[in-house]
């Protein structure tokens, strides 16, 4: 074995090459992205599941338009509606999942005191887990959405710009809620993982996904108004089913997701300063 | 005259009933190994979090490297590292990619030429690329080593390092740290239950029982203090001082 020590010069504050510490690191947040990057590439059957479930939405409610297609209704006629509502359902849903899975396998790997012994901040690894949900929500949105061309003759991205807004606006919203939801895991412990996959779920009956929000009881619209995903889902009919877009509804989605993302990540600092006082990041498990 | 590397006055922790760590007062020179020693429960570890500014503590004050680490501890975490076998690195990563996730969240300008010179000087070639997962305990250990040096540290705190490893790599490991410290004027304060290794390493040691200090001194004359001659039969009289049962139950 090669014992040989490389003599280091005597170490004096800041040693040279490393930077003098700032609070706000793009490169600390690019690196914990490269580590989930990294995870993801070492495993072949997670990047087949980031595709697989969008694709198998697709194609469900693909279907379901071809028969629903020979409805004598205007509306349910207005062209793939349907699909369009799975997939970007699948925005919000992949964004929020992105979040909480790559969370999770820092609590399964139990290397949270690894983490924060280096100069990361937990707000850097918040955004470090939005961006890296933004990248495994591409990765599973688009082929599903590039498949439905050839399968059911319709695309997604004809409607243009203001898919990228509904599209920002659900990652946001989804992405939120993730840190919430991850904020409860690390609160919790692994016990709580399952608010990974059902925190989402609660909130889809009342985001007008595949119907108006006048649909719902008119107790129930006031909890809908007050989520930015019922405005995207409404904003998107709008586009599909009148060509407009519709700007009130592009405005509360935004406003209501400055709230919800400065509260998701509120909740995520509060809760990690909760984890520093309690031990939480030296000890991970049900 | 020297400010020393760590220096803790009242240091306590309390979860619920628990006193984890009461009250506690040490300091750490600069370019010293400091041996933190006691059995299971003592609150090594709970010490080590709090200094690492992983755990907050209920009452006193910690200061590294000048800087006050309950206020401040951003300032120095790139300038402190740390070490355990019992924190594990990403095991589906290989070993480069955790080193090259560690060295950017550490902020070294020439990542890869820094782990490049760990790869020669902890002998990683053979299994750079490998998964993390599928690495031997001596393997892992050297990893875990090269993580803990990838910003050459200037304190560098290692929770039981040689933990579970044979004597011909545990030595390895020990002439390693001795020779990390002497070439580069680095602190490191260990914690750890093997006596051997302590009096072999430390300059000076902390001995803790049930969240005290109970001794503290060099080697040689906690020793002598004791009228023992090894740091293992105090470590005994000290964890058995308390005990009044007969074991028979006559």
């Amino acid at each position: 074995m090669n014992e040989t020590i490389t003599v280091h010069r005597k170490p004096a504050p800041p040693l040279a090459g490393q930077y003098l510490d700032k609070p706000f690191s793009p490169r600390r947040i690019g690196a914990m992205a490269l580590r989930y990057l990294f995870l993801l590439r070492s495993s072949w059957t997670r990047i087949v599941e980031l595709a697989y479930w969008p694709i198998m939405q697709m194609v469900l409610w693909g279907f379901m338009t071809e028969f629903l297609l020979r409805s004598e209704s205007v509306v349910l006629r207005a062209s793939g509606m349907l699909i369009a509502a799975a997939l970007l359902w699948d925005v919000m849903f992949r964004s929020n999942i992105g979040v909480a899975i790559s969370f999770l396998e820092e609590m399964w790997s139990r290397n949270l005191a690894q983490l924060f012994a280096s100069p990361l901040r937990p707000y850097e690894w918040a955004l470090s887990l939005l961006t890296i949900s933004l990248i495994r929500t591409l990765v599973g949105v688009i082929p599903a959405a590039l498949l439905a061309i050839p399968l059911y003759n319709y695309s997604l991205f004809e409607m243009g710009l203001p898919l990228i807004a509904f599209f920002a606006n659900l990652m946001l919203f989804g992405g939120a809620i993730g840190l919430a939801v991850s904020a409860m895991i690390l609160r919790y412990g692994l016990g709580a993982e399952s608010l990974a996959w059902v925190g989402i779920f609660a909130l889809a009956p009342v985001s007008g996904i595949y119907y108006p929000i006048d649909t719902l009881p008119s107790w129930l619209q006031s909890i809908a108004w007050a989520l930015p995903s019922a405005a995207v889902f409404e904003g998107m009919r709008a586009v599909l089913a009148d060509g407009v877009f519709r700007t009130d509804l592009f405005y509360r989605a935004v406003s209501l997701n400055v709230v919800y993302t400065i509260t998701g990540l509120a909740i995520f600092l509060a809760v990690f300063r909760i984890a520093r006082k309690r031990g939480l990041l030296l000890q991970v498990g049900e | 005259m020297k400010i020393p590397a760590i220096r803790v006055k009242g240091l306590t922790k309390i979860y619920g009933e628990t006193i984890a760590v009461d009250n506690i007062d040490f300091e750490v020179k600069t370019n010293s190994i400091t041996a933190l020693l006691g059995g299971n429960g003592a609150g090594k570890t709970t010490t080590i979090a709090m200094l690492l500014g992983l755990l907050l503590p209920t009452s006193g004050n910690i200061e590294i490297l000048g800087e006050n680490m309950i206020r401040s501890r951003y300032r120095v975490l790139s300038r402190m590292n740390f070490g355990s076998p019992y924190v594990n690195l990403p095991k589906r990563l290989t070993v480069r990619e955790n080193l090259l996730v560690f060295a950017n969240l550490y902020g070294m300008t020439d990542a890869t030429g820094r782990i490049k010179q760990l790869i020669n000087e902890l002998d990683l070639g053979d299994f750079i690329d490998r998964p993390s997962g599928q690495l031997s305990s001596g393997q892992s250990t050297r990893v875990a080593l090269a993580k803990a040096l990838i910003n050459a540290p200037e304190l560098l705190l290692l929770d039981e390092p040689t933990a579970s490893l044979d004597p011909d790599t545990a030595d390895w490991v020990r002439g390693y740290l001795e020779g990390y410290r002497e070439a580069t004027g680095a602190t490191i304060l260990l914690a750890s239950h093997n006596m051997s290794e302590v009096e072999r390493m430390g300059s000076e040691v902390l001995m803790m029982k049930e969240g005290h200090i109970v001794d503290s001194g060099r080697p040689r004359d906690i020793i002598l203090r004791h009228g023992r001659q090894t740091l293992e039969e105090v470590f005994l009289d000290i964890a058995r001082s308390n005990r009044h049962t007969d074991p028979t139950g006559l």
